[in-house]
Order: C-alpha cells, then sequence, then structure tokens
C-alpha cells in the first residue's frame, strides 16, 4: 500500500469528520443522563428505556418501515420494467419522450411532486370514491413514483452493462424469452435490484415533504413526528431512535455489500 | 464466369441437405447485409463462411439461428421451412463470439440448461452433461464457474453447451477469435475431430483464411452480402471464378491481357503491360473469343524465378526490388520489364539452389501453362 503523505490525510480526517462527526454526536449523546439534549450528564441507557415505553414513536416508525418496504418493493418492479423497455426495445417511438418522463422526478421539487400527487388523491377520490382519504396507501403509491426513477436509473446502468448474447445463448438454448427472463436476466441484475430496494427504502424512510402532503389522519410517518416534536423541544428519545436506525440501516448496508462484491467475481 | 474447370457451386455431394437457405435477404435500413443467398449445406458438412468483417456472413450465421429473420427468401433445415421459427424452437445451436457463457451457473448447468428446457429427466440430463464434457475433456472441472476458467477452457465448454442438445447443425460465430495463436491451432484440430466423433454439421463463420482452409470441407466467400464462390479449399484456392476470390483466398498474381488465340486447349493472352503473350491451358469445351479482355492469375508458388531464361511458354523478365525471407521460404517481390509486381515464393534449399537471389538482381520467371487461371470478373 502506498503511503500517504501527512496533508492527505488530515485532509482526509477532517473531510470524515465534516461528514460524520454530526452523526457521532448524536449517537454518544442517545447515552446521555441528561434531560436536555445538549448538556452531557454523564452515561445511561435511560432513553432506550424511555423509548420503549413511548407508543407514539414506536408507531411512527414502525409505519414508516412499512411504507418504506412496500414501496421499495412496489419501486423495484417498476422501476426494472422500465428499465428493461428502454434498454432492450431498442428505438421504439415516444422513446425519448417515456426516458425524459421516467428521470423527471429525480429533480423534480419534492414540494411539487408532493403537491401533486395530492391533487390526483383528491381529484380520483371525487371521481371513483378511491383513494378513501389519505392513508399509509397514499404514502406509499407518492413514494413508488419517485422511487421508480432511481430505481430504474440503477437498472438500466446494470443492463446496459450485461453481455446481450447471454441472453440469446438461452433463447438458442430453447429456453422462451419469460424463462430467460427468470433464469438468465434477473439472477445477473439482482444485485443493482438489490441496491436499487435500498435506495428506494432509504429514500421513503426519510421522506417528509411528499409524506406531509399525501398523509392522513393515523398515518404519520417517523419524520413527520420527529419534525413536529422538534418543535416542541428535543427529546433525547430522538437520539436514542435515530441511533437504532443508523445501526440498522449500517447493517442492511454491510450486507448489501458483501452480496454485491461476492457477486463481483461472476461477471461475465 | 471461370475457366470452366470445375462448377462454381457444386452440390454437397449425396449428402442430403440438412439446411437450405433459398433467396434469403436481410435488410438493415438502407444497408442489405445479406442479398439473395442460395445456399445448400449438407448432413455432416464443416462448412464455412469465409469474408471481411461486414461482409454479412455474421447476419446469416444468425438468420440460421433464428435472430435474425429474413425479409424475403426462405430457411429451411432439415427439409422444413423455419424462417419464421424463433430460435427456442430451432434444432440449431450456436457457439457465441463471447462464448456467452452464463455467469451465475457451474460449467455443468451451463451445458444442462438447454436439455432443462427440452424438460430432460435429471439422471439422463446428468449422464448427457457428463458425456459432452467427457468429450471436450472437461469432466474434472464440471463444478467449476466460468469465471474460474482459462480462455480456452470456456471455449470448450461454449462447444460443450452447443453439441450437449445434440442440434442438427452447430453455429460457430468466429470460436477462436479470442484464443492465442498457438492454442489456436491446437484447437482447429480438436474441432475437427469433435466434428468427425459426433457427426454433427458444422456452420463456421470466419474471417480467417487459414482457418476455414484447415478446418472446413467446403467454404462459402462472402462479400457485400453477397456469396461470390462456394467450393472445397483446393478448388477455391486453384479455380477462384473472379479476382476478388483470387485475391482473398492467399495471394495472386493478377496479370491483366487480351485473348489473341486458342488452339487446341491452349489459350494465348498478350499482356497489357509489356506485350508479352502467353498460354493458359484450359479444360476441353471451354473456349473464349479473342479480343476478350481477361486475367491471367497466377499463384506465388507457381512462378519460377532464376538467372537463366528457362525456355518455357510463358516467360517474364525483370528486377528482384525485395526479399521477405520466411525461413521455409523467401517471397521475391519482382518488378517485370512491363512494369507490373509480381509475387515468387520458392522453398529455401540453398544446396540445391547454389547463390540465393538478391535484390537488384535481373531475373527469368516462368510458370507452367497448366498452372495459371483465365479469370474474367
Amino acid at each position: 500500500m502506498r503511503r500517504l503523505s501527512p496533508w492527505l490525510v488530515v485532509a482526509m480526517a477532517l473531510g470524515y469528520l465534516f461528514l460524520y462527526a454530526p452523526i457521532l454526536i448524536l449517537v454518544v449523546y442517545s447515552f446521555n443522563e441528561s434531560k436536555l439534549v445538549t448538556v452531557w450528564g454523564g452515561f445511561s441507557t435511560k432513553w432506550y428505556g424511555e423509548l420503549a415505553a413511548n407508543d407514539k414513536l414506536l408507531d411512527a416508525a414502525w409505519l414508516s418501515l412499512r411504507i418504506a418496504a412496500a414501496s421499495a418493493t412496489g419501486a423495484v418492479v417498476l422501476g426494472t420494467l422500465c428499465a428493461i423497455t428502454l434498454v432492450r426495445f431498442g428505438r421504439f417511438r415516444g422513446r425519448l419522450l417515456f426516458s425524459a418522463m421516467t428521470t423527471a422526478p429525480l429533480v423534480m421539487p419534492e414540494v411539487i411532486t408532493g403537491l401533486s400527487m395530492l391533487l390526483l388523491f383528491v381529484a380520483l377520490q371525487q371521481l371513483t370514491g378511491w383513494p378513501d382519504g389519505r392513508s399509509a396507501l397514499t404514502i406509499a403509491i407518492a413514494h413508488i413514483t419517485f422511487a421508480t426513477a432511481y430505481v430504474s436509473v440503477v437498472v438500466q446502468a446494470r443492463l446496459g452493462q450485461m453481455d446481450r448474447s447471454l441472453e440469446e445463448a438461452a433463447l438458442d438454448l430453447g429456453a422462451r424469452p419469460l424463462r430467460v427472463f427468470f433464469t438468465i436476466t434477473l439472477p445477473l441484475i439482482l444485485p443493482s435490484l438489490v441496491a436499487g430496494w435500498l435506495l428506494a427504502f432509504t429514500l421513503s424512510l426519510d421522506d417528509l415533504v411528499i409524506a406531509s402532503f399525501v398523509s392522513g389522519p393515523g398515518s404519520t410517518t417517523l419524520p413527520m413526528v420527529v419534525f413536529s416534536s422538534v418543535r416542541l423541544g428535543l427529546s433525547p428519545e430522538i437520539n436514542a431512535l435515530a441511533t437504532i436506525l443508523l445501526g440498522t440501516v449500517a447493517f442492511c448496508v454491510i450486507i448489501a455489500g458483501i452480496v454485491l462484491s461476492r457477486r463481483r467475481g461472476e461477471r461475465a | 464466369m471461370a475457366n470452366g474447370t470445375s462448377p462454381a457451386n457444386s452440390a454437397p455431394g449425396a449428402r442430403p441437405p440438412v439446411l437450405s437457405i433459398e433467396r434469403a435477404s436481410r435488410r438493415f435500413g438502407d444497408v442489405v447485409a445479406v442479398d439473395r443467398v442460395d445456399l445448400a449445406i449438407g448432413q455432416g458438412e464443416f462448412f464455412a463462411l469465409l469474408g471481411e468483417s461486414g461482409c454479412g456472413k455474421t447476419t446469416l450465421l444468425r438468420m440460421i439461428a433464428g435472430f435474425e429473420l429474413p425479409d424475403e427468401g426462405r430457411i429451411l433445415i432439415d427439409g422444413q421451412d423455419m424462417s419464421r421459427t424463433p430460435p427456442y424452437d430451432r434444432p440449431v445451436n450456436m457457439v457465441f463470439q463471447s462464448y456467452a457463457l452464463f455467469p451465475h451457473m457451474t460449467v455443468a448447468h451451463n451445458v444442462g440448461y438447454g436439455l432443462r428446457q427440452e424438460g430432460m429427466a435429471r439422471s439422463e440430463r446428468d449422464d448427457r452433461v457428463a458425456e459432452v464434457l467427457s468429450l471436450v475433456e472437461l469432466s474434472a472441472l464440471a463444478k467449476r464457474k466460468p469465471h474460474q476458467l482459462s480462455g480456452g477452457q470456456r471455449q470448450r465448454v461454449a462447444l460443450a453447451r452447443g453439441l450437449a442438445k445434440r442440434p442438427k447443425i452447430l453455429l460457430l460465430d468466429e470460436p477462436l477469435g479470442a484464443l492465442d495463436r498457438k492454442l489456436r491451432e491446437r484447437t482447429q484440430f480438436e474441432l475437427m475431430a469433435l466434428q468427425a466423433r459426433t457427426g454433427t454439421t458444422f456452420i463456421l463463420v470466419t474471417h480467417d483464411q487459414e482457418e476455414a482452409m484447415t478446418m472446413s470441407n467446403r467454404i462459402a466467400v462472402m462479400r457485400a452480402g453477397r456469396i461470390h464462390q462456394i467450393g472445397p479449399p483446393r478448388q477455391l484456392y486453384e479455380y477462384p471464378n473472379s479476382r476478388f476470390v483470387a485475391d482473398f483466398i492467399g495471394s495472386a498474381n493478377l496479370l491483366m491481357g487480351e485473348v489473341v488465340g486458342m488452339e487446341a486447349g491452349v489459350v494465348r493472352v498478350r499482356l497489357q503491360s509489356g506485350g508479352q503473350t502467353v498460354a493458359i491451358e484450359v479444360e476441353a469445351g471451354v473456349s473464349f473469343p479473342t479480343g476478350q479482355s481477361v486475367t491471367v492469375m497466377v499463384r506465388p508458388e507457381k512462378m519460377e524465378a532464376g538467372r537463366q531464361a528457362f525456355g518455357g511458354p510463358n516467360e517474364l523478365t525483370g528486377e528482384v526490388v525485395d526479399i521477405a525471407y520466411l525461413g521455409d521460404l523467401s517471397i521475391y517481390h519482382v518488378a517485370t520489364a512491363g512494369g507490373i509486381k509480381v509475387q515468387v515464393a520458392m522453398a529455401n534449399r540453398q544446396h540445391r539452389q547454389g547463390k540465393p537471389l538478391e535484390r537488384g538482381e535481373g531475373v527469368h520467371l516462368a510458370w507452367h501453362p497448366s498452372d495459371a487461371v483465365i479469370l474474367t470478373e
């Protein structure tokens, strides 16, 4: 390994400090004895205990996780179909428009996405009676619409790298197109589906703006609870909850990383 | 046409055709990749489609496999019209240029993939996989994954996978392109042995004329979507039917001239540059009208160069301008008195030849009347 110059080491340390010091402080303060979030009063795990008793926070966290899982799954299905259409179907009429429209949500301001989804749901309800008010379902649908764009981009990149002759070889050996998709294409793009799912999951989990527009009574997600409680005064319970979430996400990302690096050797 | 010593498109002998292509064309936009191709390939043949890149040979192969559908014409496999049949329903398998091994499957699963699609029972499938793997001497590596294999081993897995379903025809798209020279030469003979042992019809696409000549028993030379000539390697080399084929297969000295007379199976041609008259033997019954412009083709190894006059019917004089010493042979580039450049290839047998020719020396060139071919195209 090359030895780095001291300047580089210092610059790198500062960079990491800038990125991770806030998170580190959050974790440290979750073990704070004091009631005040900003004053250190000694080590304690009591806020984790308090958290376990706070139904409102826990319910919101559980709801957020369910919405995130559902919308990530939906986004992976739609995003993959979309990526396959764009990469495999050649130059069909309207391809450019379709491609632009699937990537538009990436740059669309969240306020606009949220507002337009809200208007859509309201109009739909007036016309068809469905959806019956705003709920976790409408939040999930809204999240799917913007997460699909991210998944589609990730999957498109992987599909583009894939050797087309692999699919042709499978067809040549007697597999029908659907079989080819499930036995060859899907296993080979699986890493990008996992990456896309994790991305969509994370995006959904921390979305505040869109969820605020399309949520209804009884469907308050975790970011919404945190945000509203900040206005009333921060409780160290939030720190504890954030630490748990952080640990969960880090665990998922590490597992995904291991899976991806194992599969890398198998690329054609 | 050619000098007519042999029919240009000989039928594949007594063997019934396993593949017939009837006036098949394929266009991509304005480009005609395959242009009204007629082709009949017999059961058990080792057939080569030879041509430069972009000549349509790969498109033709993909049409046989079913990845490209003909815009017009028909493709019959074993007598059945399969022009519109999708690839998964054709009794044809392909070895891809990139091998296209499934990276997430072991060697055994790769080879067994086609059999599983057929719905073959597990035990029978295992037997067949073991059988083809032993055929390509890869039994020990059945549990490996493709990325753990060398280039030559991957190529053999691709072959085994193509043969596992016992196809009527095995299509090979530049199968040796990714191998280094030594391995390529050895693999050529392995492929021939494999073809002889399985009796499968092989159709090979290649741009390498040596590869085509070594392995196949018939070759189709393609250019711009059309087949120029079909025949066994020897026929293509000795009796090309056009300047293109003469130049493409091996090297050729092409001398332009005009027919000045014919008698008793010998055509006399006056060369455009220099004005000498040369004699070329042709088969009985072939005739050329006086005054027709033709090209006389003589292969470099059929020409002789020496310091003394040979005294034969075909003799030119010139000067050695370049010598390529290749060890076993030397190629002498000679500028004739008439101003054309010819190549003469001679074996280096110094004890008989005496002092070898040197650059700048004046030389006499000669060839036998039966060693030249008259081309009109």
